[in-house]
């Protein structure tokens, strides 16, 4: 390698790491709220624990709903609403995530596994759903 | 139960719930925490009249169903149980080496304890007022034993005080309360609460805080043998030549408040947690397990409820084999109590009513996580003299809590190696369980750094992937307005479990809410 090219791969893993160390870090920050931002480590952080990794959910005496190609988040507001106030084994979320972060993380799984619905989440439409 | 805390203080959680859902839940998770009304058990149940061959079928082998079972087919009922484990008990649970557990997702724990260890990753403490489980145990002959929830010699730690060391809580309680009385006396005694206190009065708060401050003659709170024998000695006193005891410096009022440890003074003095606490010798599921031996021949195990559908005339549930989902095959009976908690229930097809059914679809349940953790030697006990009890700090763990059993045994020993809830739940639910135990031993180690050496295996239990419940308990929409629904007959069907009770996430609510659906149940039958 050159020195140009070296340089460069060090500035480009220096960029591919320093966001995923801030989310290190970012983890267990706060006893009661989630501090990792962006909508792909939010769902890594917590939503992917019961809706798993590939969105593909989970099944015991209840289930976990798959996220993965599922037809009730074209409406943003659906999961908006579950994340903020829970319901059966979805744990109201509303004060550990803020309306960002809210936002961010419906716009993840709207386009994510599958989906595509692509029009964006406004952090109004979380504010307004509190 | 609960810890709240450390990481997430108990006014934390207050206002978390209080944002999300109003002051009644507010209400609601005070009772939990510790504020609540003792239990309302009045003795064994004793239902008169015959209820004339009248069915019932129950849903959920915890300890409510399993209640219900007991004391219906006492009285003549015919009963049958439906259980989606293998086993009965539910929430009640202990693991054991041999165990294994699949969460889900699919990952499988296999528990690794030496024989005779184990972990309770759900309940692990009964209140000395919680009648209804100790009757149940005294009449099964489950043998207890004390829990040792306040141990003056744990301890009380926080990464941003005292350079990240622990402190006992002996010398945080004592140094707190010592400067807070000579606080008190000095105003005292610069007449400034003449206007509240009588001289009288004035004159015995003095003397009263000399006694429970531990102050010296002149109302000051000191480094002395009287302090020492409180907080503890720099040399402990001893025999013979070198026995005199030399004093230890108490921490400047400055340093205690500031450390905040004095968060935890007060966790072992609510109601449920003051002594005495017991525990079951050998783990919480010897509950369990006293109840299965009188009423197992009722359950049908590995039956996943998938449908409840009732009608005038009775209640006929569908279910299928739990592993394979296949097998579907029907029960019927004149009645139902169903103890599945209400995250399940909610996912069930079934006709109850729509007012019954909004209540059901509102409630969620609460995350947390337990740890179990093995290490070669008590190493707790032989270097740091601490027997049961509880360590209480701000890492993500949020505790940890020493075997309070088997004392002074060589060989290995379990602590509960972390106990949290919230976002710090949320996320460790996240995690695989070999990353979450790795994070709990790192954890731990900055408290007692034998940990290191000495870890030997772990088991982490996180209740939102426990498949069987999908939470660790229910927490109310707006319980003021919905209890009255859930608690009522719906149809042929009465509602049963921790949920339906102002003893949330406490075995003595299920139990007792068990016993009140009964009571009701059979005052219907019998007017009939
Ligand atoms: C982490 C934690 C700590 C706790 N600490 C304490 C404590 O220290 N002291 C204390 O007294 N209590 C404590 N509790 C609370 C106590 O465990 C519960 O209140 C009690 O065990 C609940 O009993 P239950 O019968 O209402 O429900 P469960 O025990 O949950 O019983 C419900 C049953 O229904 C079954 N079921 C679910 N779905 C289906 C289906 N579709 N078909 C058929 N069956 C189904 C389940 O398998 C289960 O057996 C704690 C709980 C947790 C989670």
């Amino acid at each position: 390698m050159t020195k140009l090219t070296i340089a460069a791969a060090a500035a480009l893993s220096l960029f591919l790491t320093a966001p995923a160390m801030a989310q290190d870090a970012a983890m267990f920050a706060s006893p009661s709220k989630l501090t990792q931002t962006g909508g792909e480590n939010i769902y890594k952080a917590i939503c992917a624990g019961c809706h798993m990794p590939e969105g593909q959910g989970a099944v015991g005496a209840g289930k976990y709903p798959a996220l993965a190609n599922n037809a009730n988040l074209e409406s943003a507001g659906y999961p908006i609403y579950l994340i903020i106030h829970g319901q059966k084994a979805m744990p109201a979320l509303g004060s550990v995530l803020d309306d960002q972060q809210i936002a961010d993380v419906v716009a993840y799984i709207r386009t994510s596994f599958g989906n595509d619905f692509a029009e964006p989440v406004t952090v109004e439409e979380v504010t307004d759903a509190r | 139960m609960t810890e709240f805390k450390s990481g997430m203080s108990r006014r934390d959680l207050l206002a978390m719930i209080g944002t999300v859902a109003g002051s009644v839940a507010m209400y609601n998770a005070m009772t939990t925490l510790g504020f609540a009304q003792a239990s309302t058990y009045d003795g064994p149940v004793k239902l008169e009249g015959d209820p004339k061959g009248a069915s019932v079928l129950i849903l959920g082998a915890g300890l409510a169903g399993m209640t219900a079972a007991l004391e219906l087919r006492a009285v003549g009922y015919k009963v049958q149980v439906l259980e989606y484990r293998e086993k009965a008990g539910g929430r009640c649970w202990t693991l054991r080496g041999g165990d294994k557990y699949v969460e889900l997702g699919g990952f499988e724990q296999e528990v690794k304890f030496a024989e005779g260890n184990y972990i309770n990753p759900g309940p692990w403490r009964i209140p000395h007022h919680h009648y209804g489980v100790l009757d149940y145990c005294k009449r099964f002959g489950v043998k207890l034993e004390p829990f040792i929830q306040t141990n003056f010699n744990a301890y009380l730690h926080r990464t941003d005080a005292f350079e990240g060391k622990p402190v006992r809580f002996r010398e945080a309680l004592t140094d707190y309360r010592g400067h807070v009385s000579e606080l008190l006396a000095k105003v005292v005694n610069q007449n400034a609460l003449d206007e509240t206190v009588s001289a009288d009065d004035a004159k015995l708060l003095l003397e009263s805080l000399k006694t429970w401050g531990v102050l010296d003659e002149n109302y000051a709170y000191v480094k002395s043998n009287d302090t020492s024998e409180f907080r503890g000695w720099a040399k402990e006193p001893g025999g013979g030549v070198d026995g005199a005891p030399v004093p230890s410096e108490p921490m400047t009022l400055s340093d205690v408040l500031q450390s905040r440890v004095w968060q935890h003074l007060v966790d072992g003095d609510s109601i449920e947690h003051q002594s005495t606490i017991f525990q079951p010798v050998g783990g919480m599921d010897m509950i369990a397990k006293g109840f299965e031996k009188e009423v197992g021949d009722l359950i049908t195990y590995n039956a996943k409820v998938t449908k409840i559908d009732q009608s005038d005339t009775g209640v006929t549930v569908t279910y299928v084999d739990s592993q394979s989902g296949e097998g579907t095959e029907t029960a019927s009976a004149d009645y139902c109590i169903c103890t599945i908690p209400f995250s399940i229930l909610g996912q069930i097809e079934h006709n109850l009513s729509g007012e019954m059914t909004a209540v059901i679809d509102s409630m969620s349940y609460a995350g947390s996580v337990k740890f179990g953790l093995e290490f070669k030697r008590r190493f707790w006990e032989q270097d740091e003299r601490i027997y049961g009890g509880i360590t209480y700090t701000n890492l993500p763990i949020s505790l940890i809590s020493y075997p309070s059993t088997n004392y002074f045994s060589d060989g290995p020993g379990v602590l509960l190696g972390g106990y949290s809830w919230g976002a710090t739940a949320y996320q460790f639910n996240a995690m695989s369980p070999e990353d979450r135990v790795k994070k709990a031993v790192e954890y731990g180690a900055q408290i007692h750094p034998q940990y290191t050496a000495e870890f030997s295996n772990g088991v982490a239990v996180t209740w939102h992937r426990v498949p069987w419940v999908l939470g660790c308990f229910g927490i109310w929409a707006d319980k003021e307005n919905q209890y009255a629904t859930a608690a009522a007959m719906d149809g042929r069907t009465l509602m049963a479990g921790e949920h339906i009770s102002y003893l949330p996430a406490w075995q003595e609510g299920a139990i007792l809410s068990a016993i009140d659906a009964i009571k009701r149940l059979h005052a219907h039958v019998t007017a009939a």
